[in-house]
């Protein structure tokens, strides 16, 4: 790139400054840029339009092409475009001054250019006479007018656009030409690049770019030439492919909407957005079908109906007012139409198969009770180190017991310790069923079902049915307080379980998903608001592993290591979900973190607390005590008595005074769980905090004084940082 | 009136041998090798050395061919009008992978009858794996309104070596594809012939070796079995280790050595391992550790198929 150029070097010489430009304001043109793939998985697509954009804007500023410029981008299954308005037909000429070797050295005696002047010259691609001399704090030097010449966009696009492709990310990529050729997501197949209507020349895996697209496999022509993106988006509409997924998207809402009118009063759409997005990225002309199903089918549950024709065939499921499935569905196909319906018919001949074998599981797994899937849990392994499932659930049921027990007698009606016990040893139990085996991703959920088919108590059929919530963190948790206890002892068995076989979260491995273990956790404990301690909680966990197989000893290293891992996630939620700030969060675990539900209330009291106009400046003094504490090598922690006959000035008297008072009304407070009002408590103090500081000097000479003065601080800062520790507020934001 | 009984009376579809011979006259034109069925019990037309061996090294190869495949745990008694402990896959492998290889594949579809603007024929991502063969590859499946009956891959490991070049794998389900062209809704329903069905001609089967793999078979026997094909495979492997001579300088030792031999072995333990899946008597743990063992043997005998490979192409010294 760096390569100046030798001709009439004079010309462009014109320029001024050190680096200065010297072109007029350019034409602008449009660039359209089409990579043409065998089917992209339809998931990845969302991702992939957005980084094809990011990616090209940042060549594109890489070259100075970017100014003034619109980008946007598009997928489908088959093609990643880019429609770039506003180019610079060429960038603009640069002139630089090279420094080059001193003067003494360039020129002899005699004044005459040395061999290094010569080379010097040479190397920059200018004449001998044209060399300059500058002066510099160094010296006098030579030196060169050196014009890059601005490169125009076709030439640039030519190499960027390959170096786009070759960025894009995939989470797996493959080769389809050998060890040393290209790699993408799937086979790349042909590529578009048209510049102000001429195509480019690049290639990318072999393949030659130029101005001709790819219609639609069956709608459209295979060869078709394009001149814009207007004229592009046109052709290929003509040719059975809708280039813009918002246009898809709204094509197959559309479609769907009518299909619900049609069906009647009552009848809505079983929503599903990520379905939507999912159809709309899988077909490049979407058009939506209807179809019907047996209706005897309805006697299964809903759940397994849905996913069904979620899940497996991408079917959108319609019910009525009353929320029940009705035998109706909606696909979307890849076609203009259906004219003889049989695209119809073939889809209502798999779904009729995949319920059969679902009703097939649905009866033959309940020939036998749920509990009586326990024993065949033995085979199951959890983890080679943790044993199997059966004995992982021995152990969740002591913990959910536990759990159970401690909320009953914290006064929570609902905990019920039987429930709890049934209910964590029939969670596991569908594992074991052809139904999971066949649909996984419905544990727990055929588990929940077949324990409320068979009679089980409901607030044990429903924890059975939810215990692997909270899945993600917009996830609802369970639903009843049985549920919550299962849901906590069957992931805090995992954690503490792995972290104790060494099987700890590292970077983007964590194979038995112990971060959303984690998470779930936090989520439950937050939104159901549970009195959990979580060392207690890890305590019952390591008994449990110690007294139930594979019987192993957990070591308080080991329960420590988890209790961070949890406080880690719990400072996650907090910050990213329920939007406190970093130096907030750090403030109140400081002041304790056993109990995440009251970490939350102390929080909350602090953030509104930090707006008013005590606060802050509190805050800065509180800061500032610590750091005077911190350098007397005197931690706040440490006891030590004020007093108060040392006492020379009226501020540090007045403070004392304040300390005492507020201390009194602030645990007062504090025991009540009124944190907003002891913090405003707190926050009255400023003013005697900042007297203090204007009129007392802390380090006196006298070393009775002084020690009296620290102890006093220390006083304040231990009696009042038991909510928030404030001296961890303000700063810079930390990740 | 007559004709209109004729015409009820001919049948839909192309028949289960039909089917057979269509696809294979197609295959045939496009320069594969028309092979016929690997004669030994494996899980997949991967399996078949004609695909797993034939993948690995340099050489171009195209081949088709009918692999029978069991997978005994899939067995439903001859009840299930979907599911069968044995099938019939078409299996064919193209290397290198020509480009236009989705259009050659889409044609072979019009071959036997499928009008592809009539019906939605997709590509949706499904990536295969085989742990037991060290393989992998990146694909789809291919739906047929909404009906999988294609799986279409682009290997990249194969015996736990890097391809190249790339072959492509395109493996029809040949029960569900007829069932589809006659718009039966078992495969039992199926028109092997015109006048002999599928259950005509398979049902006996599936349900006396669901009853064996499911209910009969002997756990320990097909343990000890399993023990004396990998010790025999193992052996192979240990032996052509220490044979005489290297790559380069081969010899009539080296070509005959048997390592086609330690194949077979490797896929009787594949087998084996099947059918005591089956059973219930592997745990998830000694599954791993099996599956591990079985792999070890792919993966050995395919480092071995291409030393022995490359020296038979170099030709025979001495």
């Amino acid at each position: 790139m760096r390569a100046a150029t030798k001709t009439s070097l004079k010309k462009a010489r014109a320029g001024a400054g050190k680096a200065g430009a010297s072109s007029k304001p350019g034409k602008r043109v449009e660039l359209l840029f089409e990579i043409g793939v065998e089917e992209i998985p339809a998931g990845m697509l969302p991702r992939a339009v957005g980084e094809l954009k990011t990616i090209l804007e940042k060549h594109l500023a890489a070259e100075s092409l970017n100014e003034g410029v619109a980008v946007e981008t598009f997928g489908g299954p088959r093609r990643l475009t880019a429609w770039v308005r506003g180019l610079i037909a060429k960038q603009a000429d640069v002139e630089n001054e090279v420094t080059g070797p001193p003067k003494s050295v360039a020129y002899d005696n005699a004044g005459a250019p040395t061999r290094a002047a010569v080379s010097f010259a040479e190397k920059q691609g200018v004449a001998l006479h044209d060399l300059l001399i500058v002066k510099t704090p160094k010296g006098e030097y030579i030196a060169a007018k050196v014009v890059k010449r601005g490169r125009t966009a076709h030439e640039l696009l030519s190499e960027i656009l390959p170096r786009v492709i070759h960025d894009l990310s995939w989470p797996r990529t493959m080769t389809w030409t050998g060890l040393e050729g290209a790699r993408f997501i799937r086979p790349v197949r042909w590529l578009v690049g048209v510049l102000g209507g001429k195509p480019l020349k690049f290639s990318f895996g072999g393949i030659t770019a130029g101005d001709i697209t790819v219609g639609h496999r069956f709608l459209g022509k295979a060869e078709i030439r394009v001149r814009d993106f207007a004229d592009y988006e046109k052709k290929l509409l003509a040719n059975g492919v809708i280039v813009r997924p918002a246009k898809r998207m709204e094509k197959i809402s559309r479609e769907l909407e009518s299909h619900i009118k049609r069906a009647g009063s009552g009848i809505r759409l079983h929503k599903d957005p990520d379905l939507l997005q999912l159809v709309t990225y899988l077909n490049e002309y979407p058009h939506v079908i209807e179809g019907t199903f047996d209706g005897e089918f309805l006697n299964l549950p809903d759940e397994i109906l849905i996913t069904v024709m979620r899940g497996h065939q991408k079917y959108f499921a319609m019910e009525n007012s009353a929320g029940e499935l009705v035998n109706t569905f909606l696909a979307v196909i890849n076609l203009a139409k259906d004219p003889q319906g049989l695209v119809c018919i073939g889809h209502r001949n798999v779904l009729r198969a995949r319920f059969t074998d679902a009703r097939f599981f649905w009866e033959s797994d309940q020939k036998c009770k749920l509990a009586d899937y326990l024993p065949k849990l033995q085979r199951v392994t959890y983890e080679s180190r943790l044993g199997s499932y059966h004995d992982k659930v021995e152990r969740m049921r002591a913990i959910a017991r536990w759990l159970a027990e401690q909320w009953f007698n914290l006064g929570m009606v609902q905990a019920h310790v039987a429930d709890a016990d049934r209910a964590a040893e029939l969670a596991k139990c569908d594992l074991a069923t052809e139904m999971v085996r066949e649909f996984t991703e419905l544990q727990g959920v055929v588990g929940g079902l077949y324990a409320r088919a068979q009679g089980e108590a409901e607030d044990v059929a429903d924890a059975v049915y939810d215990h692997y919530l909270p899945v993600g963190l917009d996830d609802p948790i369970p639903r009843n307080l049985t549920g919550c206890a299962v849901a906590l002892a069957d992931k805090i068995d995992s954690i503490v379980g792995c972290f104790s076989a060494g099987v700890i979260p590292t970077g983007s491995s964590d194979p038995y998903a112990l971060r959303r273990a984690a998470l779930g956790i936090v989520k439950i404990i937050l939104d159901r608001k549970l009195p959990v301690s979580l060392s207690l909680t890890i305590g019952a966990a390591a008994k449990a592993l110690l007294t139930h197989p594979p019987k192993k000893a957990v070591t308080p290293a080991q329960e420590a290591q988890v209790l961070e891992f949890l406080l880690d996630r719990a400072r996650f939620v907090l910050r990213e979900k329920h939007g406190y700030a970093y130096d907030e969060v750090n403030a109140v675990f400081r002041a304790g973190s056993e109990d995440l539900v009251d970490v939350e209330k102390r929080l909350r009291a602090l953030k509104a607390v930090r707006k008013t106009k005590n606060f802050e400046p509190l805050a800065v003094s509180f800061k500032r005590i610590r750091k005077i504490l911190e350098k007397a090598n005197l931690p706040a922690e440490t006891a030590q008595h004020v007093n108060v006959d040392l006492f020379e000035k009226d501020a540090e008297k007045a403070l004392y005074a304040a300390v005492r008072k507020a201390a009194g009304k602030v645990s007062e407070d504090k025991r009540a769980g009124k944190y907003q009002e002891a913090l405003d408590e707190i926050a009255g103090l400023r003013k005697v905090v900042d007297q203090f500081f204007v009129e007392v000097m802390v380090m006196a000479e006298d070393e009775a004084v002084r020690k009296n003065r620290l102890a006093l601080l220390a006083e304040l800062l231990r009696e009042f940082t038991t909510i928030a520790d404030f001296s961890e507020l303000g700063g810079e934001e930390r990740k | 009136m007559t004709v209109k009984a004729k015409l009820e009376v001919k049948h839909k579809g192309l028949t289960f041998q039909d089917l057979f011979l269509k696809l294979a006259h197609f295959w045939g034109k496009q320069g594969c090798v028309l092979q016929q069925p690997y004669d030994m019990e494996v899980g997949a037309g991967t399996m078949a050395p004609e695909t797993f061996l034939r993948v690995l090294g340099p050489s171009p190869y195209r081949v088709a061919y009918v692999q029978p495949s069991r997978r005994p745990a899939d067995g439903r008694y001859g009840e299930n009008p979907n599911r069968l402990y044995k099938h019939f896959q078409y299996q064919v492998i193209l290397k290198p992978a020509p480009a236009e290889i989705q259009d050659m594949y889409l044609k072979s579809l019009e071959a036997i009858g499928i009008d592809l603007r009539a019906h939605d024929v997709r590509f949706e991502e499904d990536n295969w794996e085989a742990p037991t063969l060290g393989a992998w590859g990146i694909g789809w499946q291919v739906l047929l309104d909404g009906l999988e009956i294609t799986q279409f891959t682009y290997f990249q490991q194969s015996g736990g070596i890097e391809l190249d070049p790339i072959s492509v794998e395109i493996t029809y389900g040949l029960e569900r594809i007829c069932a589809f062209l006659q718009d039966v809704e078992s495969v039992y329903e199926i028109r092997w012939t015109e006048d002999k069905s599928y259950g005509d001609i398979r049902l006996a089967e599936e349900q006396q070796l669901s009853e064996y793999s499911f209910d009969r078979s002997d756990a320990q026997a097909l343990r000890a079995e399993f023990e004396l094909h990998e010790k025999e495979s193992r052996e192979l492997l240990e032996g052509w280790k220490h044979l005489e001579g290297n790559v380069g300088a081969p010899t009539i030792e080296r070509i005959r050595y048997p390592l086609l031999a330690a194949y077979d072995h490797c896929l009787k333990c594949s087998h084996l391992f099947n059918l005591m899946d089956a059973r219930g008597v592997i745990s998830t743990t000694e599954r791993a550790a099996l599956m591990a063992r079985v792999r070890t043997l792919a993966c050995r005998t395919a480092s071995a198929y291409l030393e022995q490979s490359a020296e038979a192409k170099s030709g025979v010294r001495g």
